[in-house]
């Protein structure tokens, strides 16, 4: 082996990079509680643990401050491995060791899969409603739906990353173009003045009352951002208009192109499932005399279209509902305790952290069992 | 005799706790302890008299007891009465605290006023009350965390005053003259009322002047009802469901409807009077009268009432505390002088102590039906519980006092810390809807809670070799072996508590938000805790420290785990910051600076450590 790839492989399977490692997720995770008073717990989630390079932005430039969570949970995955792999020889003694880190890096892999795969929605549904789709918190998508046929509407989305980029959408089912002209990732609408100077960017629908104003974007828990976007669609003859689209408007806005009507929207990104749920009721029941909560529980219809689930849930704080991959969580509640709000969570590696810990505790309560028998073992005969 | 010195240290500690237990009896004619055990809803849970009396005493001036202008000493029980039916001389007590001298400018008053120079009465508060509420309220506009000392003060003191006013407000309204002269006959006039308002909708004759004074008594109620903090009414059946529970504005209302006034409107209403009149027999007859109706009620709900107020007078946590110092400091001497006489007194204070505290924990347990730990105030208690249950094991197997005086030092620092929390208010809340589960309570916090206790004792046993080491002789190689040792399993210990309670802390999220880990910061803080372990076991292992190598990052260890435990409340965000606390922040960062003392300390060059001068061949290098 040559000088280098020993050098190398010293590197990654010694103690001393173990304990470094350690020391620099320890600074990781105390740094990124502490930014969790500018950035909230999503903001930090994306600048600290989800990336390679925590970068700090001074003063206009983004400086390289830290490794992120992905380089050291990398590092200490290739460590641990590669300890194992050079140093594994099997010993009773040393059982216990070898799950505890067999545990770790299911864990570590479960915590990365979760990252790629875990989606959260939600699903607010007001007394009696019926839905059969989830929400997304965060991000958002244009929805342009062929409302001609009153049997049934056609729905064309487009991701919002696409009016952020300025791309330029063309779709066969569509016979206009969609031209992003402005998007803000953030913003409140203002009616406009009568007598206000500059020009609407927007040509049709609500655009020509209200303006868009841009701000900055919030990390806030308990608030959202509301982008806008105007948007121009272009038919083959010429352009039909430019609409300001909002998640700050709650209607859909209509116009008709060659004989078809279209609504137009800009909403949270919908995941639909083949199942509907109902509001049957919500309750909040408070302690006597007190505004402490002591349950919030939804009392839901499930139906399938395919008739196999037609009855009642009962969903409530520490016990969701898991069905078709989702996992429906009692979340909140609002409008005078006549909505509920459910958190809706697809995360296919849901089970991962459990095998990893059941593995994990497997492995200390033997190591440590086994040096326990040993200690008392060499007691026992010093005090006989 | 000194063989005999540890038996009768034991004997004086037993002899102290059977003291404490003894039923408090009552200093006059009046049957105050009777009284004290009625129970009433507040905050959502059916407690004692007693215990309303003693938390509020405690939130308002952070002690239970009451001196009155001549200085007569008052049960908590009989400052409660006053409050009730004798307004006149409870606003003359000096009940409310205050510390804030910009807080007493709004009132103009000076220190030197004040009882123990910080302590005031509602009466010599009353002219700047209209000034603190606009003070609070431009409080209120800012974000808690960011509120400057001052700002803080006035918000707390308002709140205090509201209490107070509230509590007043419980059985008779403010301002009302004769109140409870009227009262006494609600059982013939609401009728009469009633029987004249009818006659007056059927357009028929009847007394104007009974009308009119059943829409007087309609406001009185209402406004009651608003303000009365006790909710001590209990419905006519179906007592045993505290959400049906009633204040006395709200039952009066009833009676408004019904023409029936709740017999126990009628108690209150009576021995308020007979308090006011000093007249000790309706006192009495009215309190033992009421209690046998309940009686026959709700039998097991009185058994706990009666159980809280016993636990209330007898203060077991502060019996434990004195004999946690008793013990630290027996096992002190015990290294200098008489290892084992004195190490086996410790010894035994030690059982003494952490008999009568888990006896106190049970108690608490057993009054709410939860797990020990249910929230700040009671993770304090267990910390401490767990910490000095391995510190017994360690005593049983070594036999060296550093067991005992480790136990002596974390069981008082830990309930010191508890009596501090306490005086938020009632240390025993009802939970709130997402930690209302009694098996992740009793699974994840208790695990998580160990995990912490073992964390400290490594850190504290560190800080035994450490000043053993450089500032007495007595820490012989033996000792420092097996205090290396201690340190070493403690550290398995606590990283396998902590690892098994942070997990369960993931489990119980992903059950009730849908995610395993969400990085909030008290997620994060045990995390860390666990990290922390993990390090200095990898450490140990690698051979990148030894003996005092060892020390000092167990010492770093109390400083990871308070931080977790206190710190990260401190920040307030999170699904985790219940515990928000302002003064304990300056608390923390005296503790930490002390740590960081102590591993400076560890620095200290080994031949310059009193224990390691004269040989020169020693492992601690």
């Amino acid at each position: 082996m040559s000088e280098v790839l020993r050098y190398f492989r010293d590197f990654f399977v010694s103690l001393k990079l173990t304990v470094v490692l350690i020391a620099f997720s320890i600074l990781l995770v105390f740094a990124a509680t502490l930014d969790q008073t500018n950035l909230g717990i999503w903001g930090i989630q994306q600048k600290w643990f989800r990336t390679f390079i925590v970068f700090q932005e001074v003063r206009g430039i983004a400086l390289p401050l830290f490794p992120g969570g992905y380089l050291i949970g990398g590092l200490m995955l290739i460590n641990l491995v590669a300890a194992h792999i050079y140093r594994f020889r099997f010993v009773w003694k040393k059982s216990g060791i070898f799950l505890t880190h067999l545990g770790l890096i299911l864990l570590l892999v479960g915590e990365l899969l979760s990252g790629i795969w875990q989606e959260e929605y939600f699903m607010r549904l007001n007394n009696g409603e019926t839905k059969n789709y989830a929400e997304s918190y965060r991000t958002n998508e244009l929805a342009v739906t062929d409302t001609t046929n009153p049997g049934f509407d056609e729905v064309i989305t487009i991701p919002q990353d696409m009016l952020a980029r300025h791309t330029s959408v063309k779709l066969p089912k569509l016979p206009f173009r969609i031209v992003p002209k402005v998007f803000y990732p953030n913003s409140t609408l203002q009616s406009r003045s009568a007598d206000n100077a500059t020009p609407a960017i927007a040509t049709l629908g609500a655009g020509l009352t209200l303006d868009a104003a841009p701000q900055p974007v919030t990390y806030k828990q308990d608030a959202t951002n509301n982008p806008s976007a105007y948007v121009e669609l272009v038919a083959p003859e010429g352009s039909i208009g430019t609409f300001l689209v909002s998640t700050a408007l709650t209607v859909p806005q209509s116009f008709t192109n060659a004989g078809r009507t279209w609504k137009i929207t800009l909403r949270p990104k919908r995941i639909y499932r083949p199942l509907s749920l109902t509001l049957m009721k919500f309750n909040h029941d408070r302690y006597a005399g007190t505004d402490i909560p002591k349950n919030f529980s939804s009392r839901i219809h499930l139906k399938t279209p395919d008739g196999r689930d037609d009855r009642d849930v009962v969903i409530y704080m520490n016990n969701p509902l898991r069905y078709a991959g989702l996992t429906f969580y009692q979340a909140g509640f609002a409008n005078n305790d006549m909505t509920t709000v459910l958190q809706v969570v697809r995360n296919p590696s849901w089970l991962l952290p459990y095998v990893a810990c059941s593995v994990m505790t497997a492995g200390l309560l033997i190591q440590f069992g086994i040096h326990l028998v040993g200690f008392v073992k060499r007691r026992r005969p010093a005090t006989a | 005799m000194k063989k005999y010195f540890p038996l009768i240290v034991l004997a004086a500690a037993v002899l102290l706790v059977a003291i404490s237990l003894l039923p408090t009896r009552n200093v006059d004619a009046y049957d105050l302890a009777a009284f004290g055990r009625l129970p009433t809803l507040v905050n959502g849970r059916l407690k004692p008299l007693d215990t309303v009396a003693r938390t509020t005493l405690l939130t308002t001036q952070g002690r239970q007891r009451v001196s009155t202008s001549e200085g007569r000493s008052l049960a908590p029980t009989a400052w409660l009465l006053d409050v009730l039916f004798h307004p006149e001389a409870a606003d003359s007590y000096q009940t409310f605290e205050i510390v804030h001298p910009d807080v007493l400018t709004l009132f103009n008053l000076t220190p030197e006023e004040g009882g123990g120079k910080k302590r005031f009465s509602i009466a010599q508060l009353s002219k700047g009350l209209t000034e603190l509420d606009r003070q609070a309220t431009l409080a209120d506009e800012v974000d808690a965390p960011v509120r400057t000392p001052f700002q803080r003060a006035v918000i707390q003191l308002r709140d205090n005053v509201i209490l107070y006013q509230r509590l007043q407000s419980s059985i008779v309204p403010p301002g009302v003259d004769h109140y409870l002269d009227h009262a006494s006959q609600f059982a013939t006039t609401i009728p009469a009322g009633l029987e004249a308002l009818k006659a007056q909708r059927a357009g028929q004759p009847h007394d104007a002047a009974l009308t009119k004074n059943l829409l007087e008594l309609s406001q009185i109620f209402t406004s009651l009802d608003s303000l009365g903090y006790l909710l001590p009414i209990p419905p006519k059946t179906g007592m045993d469901q505290p959400s049906s529970w009633k204040n006395a504005g709200a039952s009066l209302q009833e009676s408004l409807a019904t023409g029936r006034v709740n017999p126990a409107v009628v108690t209150y209403i009576a021995l308020g009077a007979a308090w006011r009149d000093h007249n000790p027999e309706a006192f009495n007859t009215a309190v033992h009268a009421y209690r046998a109706k309940l009686e026959a009620a709700i039998p097991a709900r009185l058994l706990k009432c009666d159980v809280e107020t016993r636990f209330n007078a007898s203060q077991p946590f502060y019996t434990s505390m004195m004999l946690y110092v008793a013990a630290f400091l027996l096992a002190v001497f015990s290294w200098l002088k008489w290892p084992d006489v004195l190490g086996r007194s410790a010894f035994w204070l030690i059982v003494v102590a952490f008999a009568l505290a888990t006896a106190g924990i049970a108690t608490r347990m057993w009054l709410e039906s939860r797990p020990p730990v249910t929230n700040l105030y009671s993770s304090a208690l267990f910390v401490g519980w767990g910490a000095v249950a391995l510190c017994l094991v360690l005593e049983a197997v070594y036999k060296n006092a550093i067991g005992s005086g480790t136990a002596g030092l974390i069981g008082f620092a830990t309930l010191l810390i508890a009596h501090h929390l306490s005086l938020g208010g009632d240390t025993m809340e009802m939970m709130r809807a997402v930690l209302d589960s009694n098996f992740w309570l009793a699974t994840h916090v208790v695990t998580v809670t160990v995990g912490y206790a073992a964390t400290f004792l490594a850190g504290f046993l560190a800080l035994i070799y450490v000043f053993r080491g450089v500032f007495t002789r007595s820490l012989d190689q033996k000792t420092a072996d097996t205090l290396v040792r201690m340190v070493y399993g403690i550290v398995c210990f606590a990283t396998l508590f902590s690892f098994v309670g942070t997990v369960l802390g993931g489990i119980w999220a992903d059950q009730s938000w849908g995610r395993f880990w969400g990085w909030d910061p008290k997620e994060n803080g045990a995390l860390i805790i666990v990290l922390w372990n993990a390090l200095i076991l990898h450490a140990r292992w690698g051979g990148l420290v030894k003996t005092r190598g060892l020390m000092s990052l167990a010492i770093f260890g109390n400083i990871v785990t308070a931080w977790s435990w206190f710190g990260v409340n401190m920040l307030g965000v999170g699904l985790h910051s219940y515990g928000f606390m302002d003064a304990a922040f300056w608390w923390l960062i005296a503790f930490v600076a002390t740590q960081v003392a102590a591993m400076l300390l560890v620095a200290v060059p080994a031949d310059r450590w009193h224990s390691f001068a004269k040989t020169t061949a020693h492992s601690a290098s």
